[in-house]
């Protein structure tokens, strides 16, 4: 049983282009805490921007998922797999809204002015107060480990149907043509 | 897209293909390991520095890393408007800046007795009714003893006492300044500068270089000052005594109760040649300097009373119309911050050297 649907266009130029985004956010937030203090200032400046640009898109993308679902899956896909591929997907969704806003947060408590795109100042999403920015901030990491892990899955689950079940699944997102 | 078969494909080739799969998993991690330092050292960090500073003291939860022992202050900040030639930002124009400020003194032991510090401290936040803020930290001293975070990770390393004795080792140090020449001569111009009797009188320097970006969007390579209006007074013997133990701090109480205190902050314009990038370089004497504003304290907290304790004086936070110069220390001054801030954020305050005391106006 093969896939033919496709995303629509929009859906996987947003899918491709915000995980362009946030496979180079989790790069460039592990490296500005686990690389060299010169570059942090620079790093930490894109990090922001970017961040906040991903919660952007992220708001169009489930707006429109929400118009538009999905492709159905193979009907023949096992019922572990169908569920663990919804759970990943509302995961990923939660993800992509959780550490932007856990990141502007946790720079609230820290009483920190949230500049980005070079001049613009984001308000507070909270009062300064020192221990929630410990918790947020151990939050924001934790967050950030986990979607890590997550995307490994869904990049071994996206390879594993299109070199092994061969089932359109992968180019139901990864194919240049229209639907 | 091939008609749909292949499902039926031969064991070998899937095998082949689960190989790749986790060929491909396996180099994500390890690019991912790599940027995040888990997998082995990549070298210094900013957290590294603050694993080096802690060592130098006995562990005080709650407090900074550097710079323990201090008060918070409160006051205002008027621009002259003479800076706004060099600068767009709006803290040089007449506008009158909120400002919450810290005194301390250097070093990770929030119980030290003032006079055996060599290093005083001002911080400030500036902030205006927009919401713009400036943050910055100087220190008392003239210049610094190194240009890049590697040598000052060096410095403090060099610094740590004997495990055996407790005691300084001073061969560590000479290894460390003949590595280091600029560090030697900074030690000599340390020493040949006299200290001043109070917090304030004293100058405090901001070291690191900036840029003023002017409205004609011309920049300006600066380093800046806050001189006092008192005139200098040299510290005295006494201070040496044990009963003097917060007698820097008790001083500036006692001021404070009496009237405001006044710095200007001083300005010095780079010219071309002059080095933005090394700290440990100090500029020729002829540089133009210029007054652009007047800071007034008018009171002071201790720190669990007062507002400045949660601030981080990281110098990288920036009105519009400054930017950070290409001085590394700079980023490592905002990475280590952050970390030292992450770890005292996290634990329940110390108490306070100097605790329930307040003059003056305090907030
Ligand atoms: C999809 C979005 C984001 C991802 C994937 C992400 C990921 C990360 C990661 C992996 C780290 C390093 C954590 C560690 O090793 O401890 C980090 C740190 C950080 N992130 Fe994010 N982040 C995102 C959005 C944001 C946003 C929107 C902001 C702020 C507006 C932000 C601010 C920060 C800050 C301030 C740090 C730590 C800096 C420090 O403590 O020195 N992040 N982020
Ligand atoms: C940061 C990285 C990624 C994120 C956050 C992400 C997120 C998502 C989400 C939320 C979906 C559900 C469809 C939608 O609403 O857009 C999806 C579908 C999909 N993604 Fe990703 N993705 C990422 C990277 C990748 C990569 C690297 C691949 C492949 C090599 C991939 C392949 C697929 C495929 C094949 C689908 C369709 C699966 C289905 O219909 O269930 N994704 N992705
Ligand atoms: C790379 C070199 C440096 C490192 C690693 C470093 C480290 C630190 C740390 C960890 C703190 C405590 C921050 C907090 O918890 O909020 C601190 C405070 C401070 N540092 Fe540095 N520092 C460096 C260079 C400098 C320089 C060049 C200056 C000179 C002006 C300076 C001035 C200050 C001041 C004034 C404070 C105290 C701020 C306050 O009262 O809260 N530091 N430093």
């Amino acid at each position: 049983m093969k896939l033919h649907a496709r995303f629509r266009p929009l859906a996987r130029l947003l899918h491709w282009s915000m995980a362009v985004l946030i496979i180079a956010m989790l790069f460039i937030g592990a490296g500005m805490i686990g690389g060299a203090p010169e570059r942090y200032s620079a790093l930490l400046r894109v990090h922001k921007s970017i961040g906040i640009t991903i919660l952007l898109l992220a708001a169009i993308r489930l707006v429109y998922r929400l118009l538009h679902p999905a492709p159905a899956l193979p009907a023949d896909l096992p019922r572990l797999q169908r569920a663990a591929a919804f759970a990943s997907q509302v995961l990923l969704y939660a993800l992509m809204f959780a550490l932007p806003m856990v990141g502007w947060a946790m720079l609230s408590a820290e009483g920190y002015p949230i500049l980005i795109y070079g001049g613009l100042q984001l308000p507070p999403l909270m009062h300064a107060d020192a221990m929630w920015y410990a918790h947020l901030r151990s939050l924001h990491s934790l967050l950030g480990y986990l979607l890590f892990f997550t995307v490994l899955l869904h990049l071994g689950a996206a390879l594993f149907h299109g070199l092994i079940r061969r089932d359109g699944v992968l180019s139901s997102m990864a194919s240049l043509r229209r639907p | 897209m091939p008609p749909s078969t292949p499902r039926s494909a031969s064991p070998a080739p899937v095998l082949l293909k689960l190989a790749i799969i986790a060929l491909v998993l396996l180099i994500f991690a390890s690019a991912f390991g790599y940027a995040g330092g888990w997998l082995g050292s990549r070298g210094l960090t900013g957290s590294a520095m603050v694993d080096a500073l802690q060592a130098n003291a006995d562990p005080h939860p709650g407090f900074r890393r550097n710079h323990a022992k201090g008060i918070c202050v409160s006051g205002y900040f008027e621009g002259n408007g003479d800076g706004a030639r060099l600068s767009s930002a709006e803290f040089f124009t007449a506008t009158r800046a909120q400002v919450v400020g810290r005194l301390a003194l250097a070093g990770g032991d929030p119980y030290v007795a003032d006079d055996s510090v060599p290093v005083r401290s001002l911080a400030l936040q500036l902030r205006l009714p927009d919401g713009q803020e400036w943050r910055t930290g100087m220190n008392d001293i003239p210049g610094f003893p190194v240009s890049t975070p590697q040598a000052f990770q060096e410095l403090t390393e060099a610094s740590h006492p004997d495990p055996q004795t407790g005691k300084p080792r001073p061969d560590a140090m000479k290894a460390f300044q003949a590595r280091y020449p600029e560090a030697a001569a900074f030690g000599e111009r340390l020493k040949a500068s006299p200290r001043s009797s109070s917090f304030a009188n004293d100058t405090y320097n901001g070291i690191n270089a900036f840029v003023f970006v002017a409205a004609d969007h011309r920049r300006h390579r600066v380093r800046w000052s806050m001189e006092p209006e008192l005139p200098f007074a040299p510290r005295t013997a006494a201070a040496a005594e044990p009963a003097a133990r917060d007698a820097l701090f008790d001083d500036l109480l006692t001021r404070l109760d009496q009237g405001p205190l006044h710095w200007h902050l001083i300005v010095t314009v780079a010219a071309a040649g002059d080095a933005s990038d090394r700290a440990a370089e100090p500029w020729p004497a002829d540089r133009e300097r210029i007054d652009v504003g007047r800071l007034t304290l008018t009171g002071a907290s201790s720190e669990p009373q007062g507002s400045c304790r949660d601030i981080v004086y990281d110098p990288l936070v920036l009105p519009s119309g400054i930017e950070a110069s290409d001085d590394p220390l700079l980023s490592a001054r905002s990475s280590a911050y952050a970390v030292s801030y992450r770890r005292r954020a996290g634990e329940p305050p110390g108490d306070s050297a100097i605790n329930d005391r307040k003059a003056g106006s305090a907030p």
